[in-house]
């Protein structure tokens, strides 16, 4: 159950992200006071409109897309980064490894939502920043389960035999090491787009990050608290296309680790 | 034993070291502290005398020591917007904080763990896949859209619950349901599976070979074996806590040290945002201390590989 509901979940919100701009009816920041706060099934707007009239179906959808883009760059760059740094520290041993064991555990003492936070509120508002802060407060997990494995891996019969026969170090790194843990950085990844789409959303809805008029659910959701009264799809849409998109890519994750490493925890 | 202990101590001082360290560095090299440290609405002539009185001309290892020294002696500042001691404030929102957590937490125990062993024991049926559902639904429904929701149909629409505030008991209610929402989910589903992994051991086998009743083989062989991962994840991953906090404590306006982090951050209050960061990091390392302690005292395992 988890392998097609975790799939299909993915697909549409990816088809969301992709085809927003010839699914949308209107362009997501048009306003309309014409037409404001009007419930779904209104004309032309089939989830409604916001507090400005701008059409609330085309602000889901490129919601969908800054969602995903996000998500996307920090899960690469935070793979990337972590994924080499544990890959040279857990080849290396020795202090590098020693130093980023202990850089590891100063991040971890900070809890992730409050570290992300945190530097965003520091290093600015904005899209750029915010996949700086998330990738800065995330990147510290693939280093360690990289590092782990590589430990593990170097030991293995395969890996002294190239060694053996000459292979250079960066050759037996990236050629012999690395397929074999790219199955825990794949697995780790997708457990971890989930936690960053609905970091990202949470640090906007506290009013840092993604900053209004740019339709981030995160920032939709906080406008919607004032009018909750009277307009509950405001929060209704894209909170629910959030949680589908959190809970899609979790179950897939869920299924990916139980396929290919079922004992990693993260 | 003994050297498990003194190991684990000293590692922990040093992380607290580090983390005070991170602060600093976190909040001064980010940029122009002033710029931080200031009003957006300051004046620029004024720029030059407040960087001077706070010493932000000083070489940045001058600084360095300088906070260092006053944070370990629990002086992180006065608060640029109360004109207060900044731990002070930290300390003050402390007890919300808590009562929130510990609410939470019970709810957890309450309503995870038997949960998390009825899905084991009734393994590949109806409740099972119910169970499940709720877990997995749980984990992934975003606090804050769950705190709207709940907002929306007990306070909206039955009018059953205030929207938020502190006090009395019903506004304790929902800011603990919400933070509990997604630590529940988790502890259910590590209930199970170490549920599960006891289960199959040969001594339930014997247990029930020799007559025992269903009840008394959960309760008594069960339940009493899987405890101690349960507990020790559980602890783990309470610590997650301290950052749920800060969305509950924003959605339904509680004072405690969550809010009061979000507030300092909008406000640009910076002593008070690095006394309530530093703080919360160095709970979160104890908290963490003590797990791994008890984890020791539990499972002599642990003592030999460390």
């Amino acid at each position: 159950m988890k392998k097609p509901l975790g799939l299909a979940l993915t697909l549409l919100a990816a088809l969301a992200a992709l085809a927003a701009p010839w699914l949308s009816p209107h362009d997501p920041l048009q306003a309309d006071f014409a037409a404001f706060l009007k419930p779904p099934g209104t004309d032309a707007h089939p989830l409604g409109t916001d507090q400005l009239g701008r059409d609330l179906l085309a602000r889901v959808l490129y919601g969908a897309r800054l969602a995903l883009f996000i998500g996307v760059c920090t899960v690469v760059v935070t793979a990337v980064v972590g994924g080499l740094l544990g890959l040279v520290a857990g080849w290396v041993e020795g202090w590098p490894s020693a130093l980023l064991m202990r850089i590891a555990d100063v991040q971890l003492s900070f809890p992730f939502i409050l570290l992300a936070l945190t530097i965003n509120a520091i290093v600015g508002l904005g899209l750029r920043n915010i996949i700086l802060s998330l990738s800065a407060a995330g990147w510290v997990v693939y280093a360690r389960v990289v590092r782990a494995e590589v430990l593990a891996v170097k030991q293995r019969d395969f890996v002294q035999a190239a060694a053996a026969l000459g292979v250079g170090s960066g050759r037996l790194l990236f050629r012999h090491v690395l397929p074999n843990v790219a199955p825990s950085i794949i697995v780790v990844a997708s457990l971890q787009f989930s936690q960053f789409i609905v970091a990202e959303a949470a640090i906007s809805y506290l009013g840092f990050g993604v900053q209004p008029p740019t339709p981030a659910w995160g920032s939709m959701l906080s406008e919607s608290r004032d009018y909750l009264f009277v307009a509950w799809w405001l929060g209704a849409f894209p909170g629910g296309a959030l949680a589908l998109t959190a809970l899609g890519v979790n179950l897939l994750g869920d299924w990916l680790r139980d396929t290919f490493d079922p004992k990693l925890r993260v | 034993m003994r050297r498990y202990v003194v190991a684990r101590l000293a590692q922990s001082a040093l992380v607290v070291l580090l983390s005070l360290s991170a602060v600093f560095g976190m909040v001064r090299l980010g940029g122009d502290p002033v710029l931080l440290f200031l009003p957006m609405d300051i004046q620029a002539k004024d720029v030059e005398a407040i960087r001077q009185q706070m010493g932000f001309n000083d070489p940045v290892l001058v600084q360095y020591v300088r906070y260092m020294r006053g944070a370990l002696h629990g002086d992180f500042g006065e608060s640029l917007r109360y004109r207060r001691d900044a731990l002070g404030l930290v300390l003050e929102r402390l007890p919300a904080t808590l009562l929130l957590a510990g609410s939470a937490i019970l709810l957890t125990l309450v309503i995870a763990v038997p949960l998390g062993v009825v899905t084991a024991v009734r393994r590949d049926t109806l409740v099972d896949h119910l169970g499940t559902i709720a877990t997995v639904l749980g984990q992934a429904t975003p606090g804050f859209w769950l705190g709207l929701l709940l907002i929306y149909v007990f306070a909206v629409q039955l009018r059953w619950l205030p929207t938020g505030g502190s006090g009395t008991l019903a506004q304790l209610v929902m800011p603990s349901f919400v933070l509990a929402a997604f630590f529940a989910a988790r502890v259910a589903r590590l209930t199970r599976s170490a549920t599960l992994d006891v289960l199959g051991e040969e001594y339930i086998k014997t247990a029930r070979a020799k007559g025992l009743g269903e009840g008394r083989v959960v309760t008594k062989h069960t339940l009493r074996n899987s405890a101690i991962p349960i507990i020790t994840l559980a602890g783990l991953e309470a610590g997650q806590l301290l950052g749920g906090a800060v969305i509950a404590e924003t959605i339904f306006a509680w004072p405690g040290l969550g809010r009061l982090t979000v507030q300092a951050l909008l406000n640009r209050d910076f002593p008070v945002v690095m006394a309530a960061v530093s703080f919360t990091s160095i709970v979160y390392t104890l908290m963490n201390l003590a797990v791994d302690l008890s984890y020791g005292w539990l499972d002599p395992r642990v003592r030999v590989r460390a």
